[in-house]
């Protein structure tokens, strides 16, 4: 009997393998007093080859290790995604009191980790890859959650994801069993005509299981109604995890979704069809309606995170390459927002000694242009008002959707956006048209990570900048973004009909 | 030259931005000059037995079907010398008073101007949804940093309320036209050229939607009744300058989109809607006057004369008839020159007086025969006296409206009458009367009346030669009604 190893594709592995090194290298150098301080700088090193790895196989379309990873257009667009996500992350890292406290090397280590899973995930093509990548992304998240040790928010959101990430996390693994059982398959191809043969497309245990793996990856993107962790861990988190994760986390499990659904469960998209639509309308309606209330400007990003994947989602419904193209596009401007929006915050967060409160910004529209600006754009943005990418991504949206015959959902989704404008824009009149109050000029010096000079960190600034500057030029020019978005939607043309 | 326009505006605001703060005022001021002297050679040069003119069609998005595309017609023509005109005012307004942060003030203004434009210019309904959203946020913008709070309402509350009442309407008017693209193409090539979208046509099954969701947008940003929720409070927290021209030319949009998109694009429903419409005219024709008679905020009369006037308009699109569409179109440019001096009066008044509200004022025509001269014909304007370009609209209007609907016609007739008591109240209550306390009747200076005094001239003008504005706007506003006609045949 011969055994026939595997033939490996390293250029397509290319990009996993370097961010691996890279990790190892972290973890290395955390030993090592003398060269901590590099670990920023190995970090980028490390994001940046893998970057260019990508680009260089921007056109490469085959399985890796026997079918288990895909590196096709889909995998490349969403990777390169969140390694900005990530670069943007490291970043803002520099100086948080979390890095401090967790060590330097050690918490950029945990976020590579994170990482490498998710760029796993994007190539995801079997069940087993897809959890073990999920897993990959998340454990680490968990930790970087809690790396405040000293406050209390913060190690609360730490296990307060934990435990409800592994609540999602179990939930996904049962129906991926359920699903194996209906379609004795692991592969997603095979899963396809696993079902199709069987003929367990309507078999209510094969629903359920279908069920079980939307529920599970819910949790992931924060879809209403398993959302709860939300607001807490986007609050309690150290600002640049927050940062991360409400973007990349995203992208990692939307792209598996993508994959999976349209896909795997492509031959019953009219059994799951609807449940997502419910899905995304319940995601719309409460996150929109939460974040009205919230006087947390963190808080009030995680709420309306629901809503933004209640959109998002609304592009997986359609099941059409046109939905996946909108919804790429879409998570490209929802990234380029909240890297703005959120480095904002922490500059202004540094400064002020970490209030998020609404509140605290006021008058800052007069005196600190470096985090109004970023902000105004960022909620702009967010608030689909041209001339910003937003606009142009829920336009893209609403063709996908009026096209496929799905306009209740798009007018849901103008609906949601109405409701959003009350508390986007509460943002805006709150930097912009109220004095600035005595409270927020007193700063509590000596606090640790309070940095008066922040607005003057090309680090901090940087992202800002770049965020704000892309959701203002791909709301002029967007063209060039949409081939970006349609590159994902090629990879998948040939499997959807 | 079109694209000239449209940028130089915008191009100008950036420019102030950046510019040293006491060059601001005069860099506006000539984006502003500039962008009069382009739009009236365009005007100049307009045929008016031609279609659309002066077309520009680029291909903007690809991926989505969206094309760059200008031109300018009948309808279309005379609304973007109004907004090239009544810029200059503004600007130089504010110069002459000057402003906190004049650079961030001059940009928010001129990006004003520039979505304004476009909205009028484009004939892509994709871009021209675009620039009717985009147009709402340097005003937000303008009337929240620069407004001033009222008792219980801050400027920025009244504008977080604006914006999201206006935007009510237009994201669901985003979704309408991406459905009407999506629609008239049926399968086939995407475009959302409003000329090939009217050739096309819709099943009249997706007309019916789809035009409420227009509707709903164009009645907001009028606003017509009972849909003017945020606009007492924006109106006064509102810088005067920027409220001029919110007030002349902003409302003006919805109007024009009735005419330019609904009509042409979704006949059988206008045909079908045509008496809700015209209810809803009456409404804010009735509603808008009774309430300028009874409010003493100078804004507020103002403002509520406006939703009647907007209603007027309504009603002569909605009459589908040749003469009532020209006489609305005619009123629109009529409302935009009373609108513009009258809030400016407004302010030069509260400089005098000190207050805006009518109850303590009186006598200011004293020692400023001039001023009240100009205030006189402003007034008579809006009251629509006979000899008035305003007259003239109002009667093509009712005219129009008596070929549809006789009853609805003598209703309306009675906002004609109700005008003149709001007007002359408003004008007596100021001018006549003896001269409070602490009031001053000061002669308007030269400064300000060169501000004011050409835009009244062009209503003295417009006033003995109406043809001026209905000989080119004709052909296009009758080939807009046919179509609806047609539809309701």
């Amino acid at each position: 009997m011969t055994f026939d190893a595997p033939t490996i594709d390293y250029a397509g592995l290319s990009p996993i393998i370097t961010m691996t090194a890279g990790l190892v290298l972290l973890v290395l150098v955390a030993v090592f007093d003398g060269v901590k301080r590099t670990a920023p700088a190995i970090a980028l090193l490390t994001l940046a080859t893998t970057a260019g790895l990508l680009i260089w196989q921007w056109d490469a379309d085959t399985p890796l290790l026997n079918g288990s990873l895909q590196i096709d257009g889909l995998a490349v667009v969403f990777s390169l995604l969140v390694v900005i996500s990530a670069a943007a992350a490291v970043l803002l890292t520099i100086g948080d009191p979390s890095e401090h406290q967790a060590g330097r090397p050690d918490f950029l280590a945990l976020l590579m980790a994170s990482v490498l899973g998710m760029v796993m995930l994007t190539m995801a093509s079997n069940l087993i890859t897809f959890f073990i990548a999920l897993e990959l992304f998340s454990i680490p998240l968990y930790a970087l959650c809690g790396t405040n040790l000293r406050k209390r928010e913060s190690l609360e959101a730490g296990l307060k994801y934990l435990i409800i990430g592994s609540v999602g996390s179990a939930t996904l693994l049962y129906g991926m069993a359920l699903i194996y059982g209906a379609s004795a398959a692991t592969d997603f191809t095979g899963i396809a005509s696993g079902l199709t043969e069987g003929g367990l497309i309507s078999d209510s245990l094969t629903l359920v299981g279908v069920g079980m793996i939307a529920v599970g990856l819910a949790f992931k993107i924060s879809i209403a109604p398993f959302h709860q962790w939300t607001p807490d861990v986007y609050q309690g988190a150290p600002t640049p995890v927050t940062a991360f994760m409400s973007a990349a986390t995203k992208l990692a499990a939307f792209a598996v979704f993508i994959r999976f659904f349209l896909v795997a469960l492509e031959p019953m998209a009219a059994e799951w069809d609807v449940i997502l639509a419910a899905l995304a309308t319940i995601s719309i309606l409460v996150g929109n309606v939460g974040a009205i209330a919230q006087s947390s400007l963190k808080r009030m990003l995680g709420y309306s995170g629901v809503a933004q994947a209640g959109y998002m989602l609304a592009g997986i419904v359609v099941a059409t390459q046109q939905g996946v193209d909108a919804l790429t596009f879409y998570l490209a401007a929802y990234l380029a927002m909240n890297m703005a929006a959120f480095a904002a915050i922490v500059i202004h967060e540094r400064q002020s000694g970490f209030s998020d409160s609404i509140e605290s910004l006021r008058g800052i529209g007069r005196s600190n242009p470096l985090v109004a600006w970023p902000l105004t754009i960022a909620m702009l943005a967010l608030a689909g008002l041209p001339p910003t990418a937003g606009f142009i991504g829920k336009l893209y949206l609403f063709q996908a959707l009026v096209e496929a015959d799905w306009t209740w959902l798009g007018v849901m989704i103008a609906i949601g956006t109405m409701i959003s404008l009350v508390y986007y824009m509460r943002v805006v009149a709150t930097i912009w048209m109220s004095p600035a109050s005595d409270a927020s000029l007193q700063v509590p010096s000596g606090e640790p990570g309070v940095d008066l000079d922040s607005p003057r960190r090309w680090y901090l600034v940087l992202p800002a900048i770049l965020g704000s500057a892309a959701a203002i030029f791909f709301g002029i020019i967007p063209q060039p973004l949409v081939e970006f978005a349609q590159h994902a939607g090629n990879a998948l043309a040939a499997l959807i009909s | 030259m079109l694209s000239a326009i449209l940028w130089t505006p915008l191009a100008f605001g950036l420019i102030s931005l950046l510019a040293p703060r006491r060059f601001a005022p005069w860099v506006a001021g000539t984006g502003t000059l500039i962008t009069l002297v382009l739009a009236a050679i365009v005007a100049i040069g307009f045929d008016s037995s031609q279609g659309l003119q002066y077309v520009v069609d680029v291909t903007w998005i690809p991926g989505l079907g969206i094309n760059y595309s200008l031109g300018i017609d009948g309808i279309s023509v005379f609304l973007v010398l109004l907004t090239a005109l009544a810029w200059v005012p503004a600007v130089a307004f504010t110069a002459s008073r000057g402003t906190d942060r004049a650079g961030l003030f001059y940009f928010m203004l001129l990006a004003g101007q520039t979505a304004t434009l476009g909205a009028f210019l484009a004939q892509d309904l994709l871009l021209f949804v675009l620039f009717f959203d985009l147009m709402i946020v340097p005003f937000y913008f303008l009337f929240g940093i620069w407004g001033s709070d009222r008792e219980g309402v801050t400027a920025g509350s009244a504008t977080v309320k604006m914006i999201v009442f206006t935007l009510i309407g237009s994201l669901l008017m985003l979704v309408g036209a991406v459905a009407v693209g999506v629609i008239a193409a049926d399968g086939g090539q995407l475009t959302f050229n409003m000329a090939e979208l009217a050739e096309k046509g819709l099943p009249s099954g997706s007309q019916n939607w789809i035009f409420w969701f227009f509707a709903a947008a164009f009645l907001v940003k009028m606003p017509a009744f009972p849909l003017h929720g945020w606009m007492p409070d924006a109106y006064r927290a509102a810088p005067l300058p920027a409220l001029a021209v919110f007030s002349a030319v902003l409302s003006k949009v919805g109007a024009y989109g009735f005419l330019k998109v609904v009509l042409p694009i979704m006949p059988d429903a206008v045909e079908l809607f045509q008496t809700t419409m015209l209810i809803i005219a009456l409404g804010s024709i009735i509603y808008g006057s009774v309430m300028a008679f009874t409010k003493i905020d100078l804004r507020l009369i103002l403002g509520f004369s406006s939703v009647a006037q907007l209603g007027f308009i309504t009603l002569g699109i909605f009459a589908l008839d040749s003469t009532g569409a020209n006489g609305a179109l005619l009123q629109m440019i009529n409302h935009g020159l009373v609108v513009v001096p009258a809030f400016l009066i407004v302010a030069l008044i509260a400089e005098r007086t000190g207050s805006e509200d009518i109850g303590p004022m009186g006598g200011l025509a004293k020692k400023a025969p001039v001023f009240a001269v100009i205030f006189l014909i402003v007034t008579m304007g809006t009251l629509a006296i006979p000899g008035s370009a305003n007259f003239i609209g109002e009667f093509y209007i009712l005219n129009g409206v008596f070929n549809t609907d006789v009853a609805i016609a003598i209703i309306a007739s009675s906002g004609v009458a109700l005008a003149a008591f709001y007007a002359l109240r408003m004008y007596q209550r100021t001018m006549h009367n003896p001269l409070p306390e602490g009031s001053d009747s000061r002669e308007i200076s030269v400064r300000d009346g060169l501000m004011i005094v050409p835009i009244v001239l062009i209503m003295i003008v417009l006033a003995f030669c109406p043809q001026i504005i209905l000989g080119d706007t004709r052909d296009s506003v009758d080939a807009t009604v046919a179509v609806s006609k047609e539809a309701a045949q």
